[in-house]
């Protein structure tokens, strides 16, 4: 019996991280700064990318990801600065400019790296409960979803830097006229928003296959995650993946992956049509 | 002539993944179009590399000995980048437009049948390169590929024998999927076997925690994996991570998608598969393939099965064109017709089957050790595409244009 208990928590651990590590970087990016970032997965990718030149160079693992992250984030800032920092008053252009640029990474890569690449293999490890198996990993990549959605409400609630980025992205001409610095606050933001993608691409690149369109396999669900979540970051993105994790585990686990894709689907259908503002809206509503 | 800039633009051409179609006339009579539309980015890029690879090998090679019917061939290669929307636009544009004498290509079979009704409407030949879920009755295709008669018939039954009888099953959900699932039911059933699970998974899906607790809590003997793309194929990593441990038996690993080549092992340790062409056949005949192609594509991971038989098909292709000595589908047909349409390819001798135009093969059962190296388990010599013609698509009497499936028969008539 607790083979089953821990089962449930096992699979919704799994879907949670899952939501939460491909949404958090697009929580800043579209959610905060309402740049409806096109290449998101692509910088998820370019995060698996450099782990698996790093760990085939000899660094060890952990480090791999990190200085993947970094690279990711410092991309981004420099995104922020060539691109996205013309179109802050064309959301819509927006769209179209990083969807281009997406389009020119992937055939860029499939042109220079090749049509796919060697994966480098999960951590070993793996523990029995019950008749299961499961792989711990898993577990890690858990714990650093958690990790995560601290270290944000960390940065965003608790530091001046947070302060000043949320008086920016509520409104810049403001925020502006008191002293804050609004150009620096959106590069870096955007740059911590990516730096997280490439920090999800970093963490599942051991467990999935690189090929340059893997990014892909993130979007849907990081968007979707981040929409119904609303424009709050930590009141918005964490209850929604709670949410959808639970209907979608519990959905694959009775009727198998399809059925949990379009329930998840049809849930934030529903979630959009009764909540256009997603679920912070009532969270902070009640919280005030 | 300025042949250094015609290359560039056909590369550039190829790239921007439109016509790619210029060429050299070298002798006075025309040139022969071939079109061909395989997927070289999207999802599904790293399996189609070789195939593209493979019929700009074959037409260099036919090329240089003096083309076909002393006519050089002209390859017009189009990207569809695995959207079935563009194959279809890129098939008529290949077939109304530039006017190709011989259709080649296609990846899924959802690919193929978007391809066929468009196909079916001229009288140009299409030839279909991959292994597939069989039962197309189609004049207009001939198919290269190995069928569930070569691959399942043959690998199911050992699977049993050497496993046990309780299967789990993993499949892409779409037409292939669907379908091969569906072989594996009924063979299952005339072995007393059975099916303990099946799971269809949305293409583009890469997580798979639940499936491998689902496939641990139904207790399978083995697993079938006929799981598609790249981002499906996750699911060996994951279950490797998760020591799933399982044997695994395949229509589509290993030869098809080189998984032992992409993955770090031992994530395909124990995979089977059966399979006409897997790159360490080590004949002599395939050695010397093996070692034209490396010389004209040293960066190649690995040749797979799609690319030799997408090879394959221009040599079967001009076969059939000389003995008939026309270009017209139906004086092609006629040679089909009299059982004699063969060529001598690396793995053997390969014949088009008069009934339902699908080509015998040399069929191997491999299997994948712990270090990812590849064994041949088995050998069933040359297995005939036998299926159609015994429930009764006969081409040569009737098109029925159709696909059948073990529960979709034709009419008795």
């Amino acid at each position: 019996m607790s083979a089953e208990v821990f089962s449930v928590f096992y699979q919704f651990a799994d879907v949670f991280a899952f939501l939460i590590l491909s949404a958090a970087g697009l929580a800043i990016v579209f959610g905060m700064m309402g740049v409806i970032n096109m290449a998101h997965g692509e910088f998820i990718m370019c995060g698996a990318y450099v782990t698996v030149g790093l760990v085939n160079l000899g660094v060890p693992l952990a480090i791999a990801q990190i200085l993947a992250a970094l690279t990711a984030g410092l991309i981004g800032v420099a995104v922020e600065f060539l691109i996205v920092r013309r179109f802050y008053k064309r959301p819509l252009d927006s769209l179209l400019a990083t969807w281009g640029l997406s389009l020119i990474v992937t055939q860029s890569m499939l042109l220079i790296v090749g049509s796919a690449v060697r994966g480098i293999g999960t951590p070993e490890g793996s523990f029995a409960i019950g008749g299961y198996t499961f792989s711990t990993y898993r577990l890690v990549l858990f714990g650093c979803a958690v990790a995560v959605l601290g270290g944000l409400y960390i940065v965003f609630m608790k530091t001046r830097f947070g302060v000043i980025a949320r008086a920016t992205m509520q409104n810049a001409a403001m925020a502006k006229a008191l002293g804050a610095r609004t150009g620096r606050i959106y590069s870096i933001s955007f740059g911590i928003g990516t730096g997280l993608a490439g920090l999800c691409g970093a963490l599942y690149a051991p467990t999935m296959t690189l090929i340059p369109t893997m990014g892909a396999t993130f979007v849907v669900e990081s968007f979707v995650t981040v929409v119904i979540g609303g424009a709050n970051v930590l009141l918005g993105t964490a209850p929604a993946a709670v949410f959808l994790a639970m209907i979608r585990m519990a959905l694959n686990a009775s009727y198998g992956q399809i059925i949990g894709q379009i329930g998840m689907l049809v849930a934030v259908i529903l979630i959009i049509r009764v909540l256009p503002e997603g679920l912070s809206s009532v969270l902070v509503r009640r919280g005030r | 002539m300025n042949s250094g800039r015609k290359l560039g633009m056909v590369l550039l051409g190829a790239m921007l993944g439109t016509a790619a179609g210029v060429g050299v006339a070298r002798a006075a009579e025309p040139l022969l179009k071939v079109g061909l539309l395989e997927d070289v980015s999207g999802d599904l890029a790293f399996m189609g590399m070789p195939k593209l690879h493979g019929s700009q090998l074959a037409v260099e090679e036919i090329n240089k000995s003096g083309g076909i019917l002393g006519r050089q061939i002209e390859l017009i290669h189009l990207d569809p980048q695995g959207d079935n929307a563009r194959y279809q636009e890129f098939g008529r544009r290949l077939l109304n437009r530039d006017k190709v004498d011989v259709l080649i290509g296609g990846i899924t079979s959802a690919s193929r049948e978007a391809l066929r009704p468009i196909v079916d409407r001229t009288s140009t030949p299409y030839f279909y390169t991959n292994q597939y879920e069989g039962g197309v009755c189609d004049a207009s295709m001939i198919s290269m590929g190995a069928v569930p008669e070569q691959q399942f018939s043959t690998l199911i039954p050992w699977m049993v024998e050497k496993f046990g009888k309780k299967v789990y099953v993993i499949a892409a959900d779409y037409n292939f999927g669907q379908i091969s699932a569906e072989w594996n039911r009924k063979i299952m059933k005339d072995l007393g076997g059975e099916v303990v699970g099946e799971e269809f998974i949305p293409l583009g899906v890469s997580q798979f925690a639940q499936t491998i607790q689902n496939i641990q809590k139904a207790k399978p003997d083995w697993l079938l994996t006929i799981n598609v793309g790249a981002a499906q194929d996750s699911f060996f990593e994951q279950a490797a991570a998760a020591n799933l441990n399982l044997p695994m038996g395949s229509s589509i690993k290993v030869m098809l998608g080189f998984e032992h080549k992409r993955f770090k092992p031992p994530a395909l340790n124990n995979m089977h598969a059966t399979a006409n062409w897997f790159e360490e056949i080590d004949t002599p005949e395939a050695t010397d393939f093996k070692k034209r192609w490396h010389a004209k594509f040293p960066d190649e991971l690995y040749i797979n099965d799609m690319g030799y038989n997408a090879y394959n098909a221009l040599y079967m292709y001009k076969a059939l064109v000389e003995k008939a000595k026309s270009i017209k589908l139906d004086d092609m047909r006629k040679v089909i017709a009299t059982g004699d349409a063969c060529i001598d390819a690396p793995e053997g001798k390969v014949c088009i089957n008069p009934k339902s135009q699908h080509t015998s093969h040399r069929m191997r059962l491999i299997s994948v050790g712990p270090k990812h190296e590849v064994k041949v388990e088995k050998d069933y010599g040359t297995i005939q595409p036998y299926w159609l013609g015994e429930i009764g698509c006969d081409l040569t009497k009737k098109n029925d244009k159709d696909q059948y499936t073990p529960s979709h028969l034709p009419k008795k008539s």
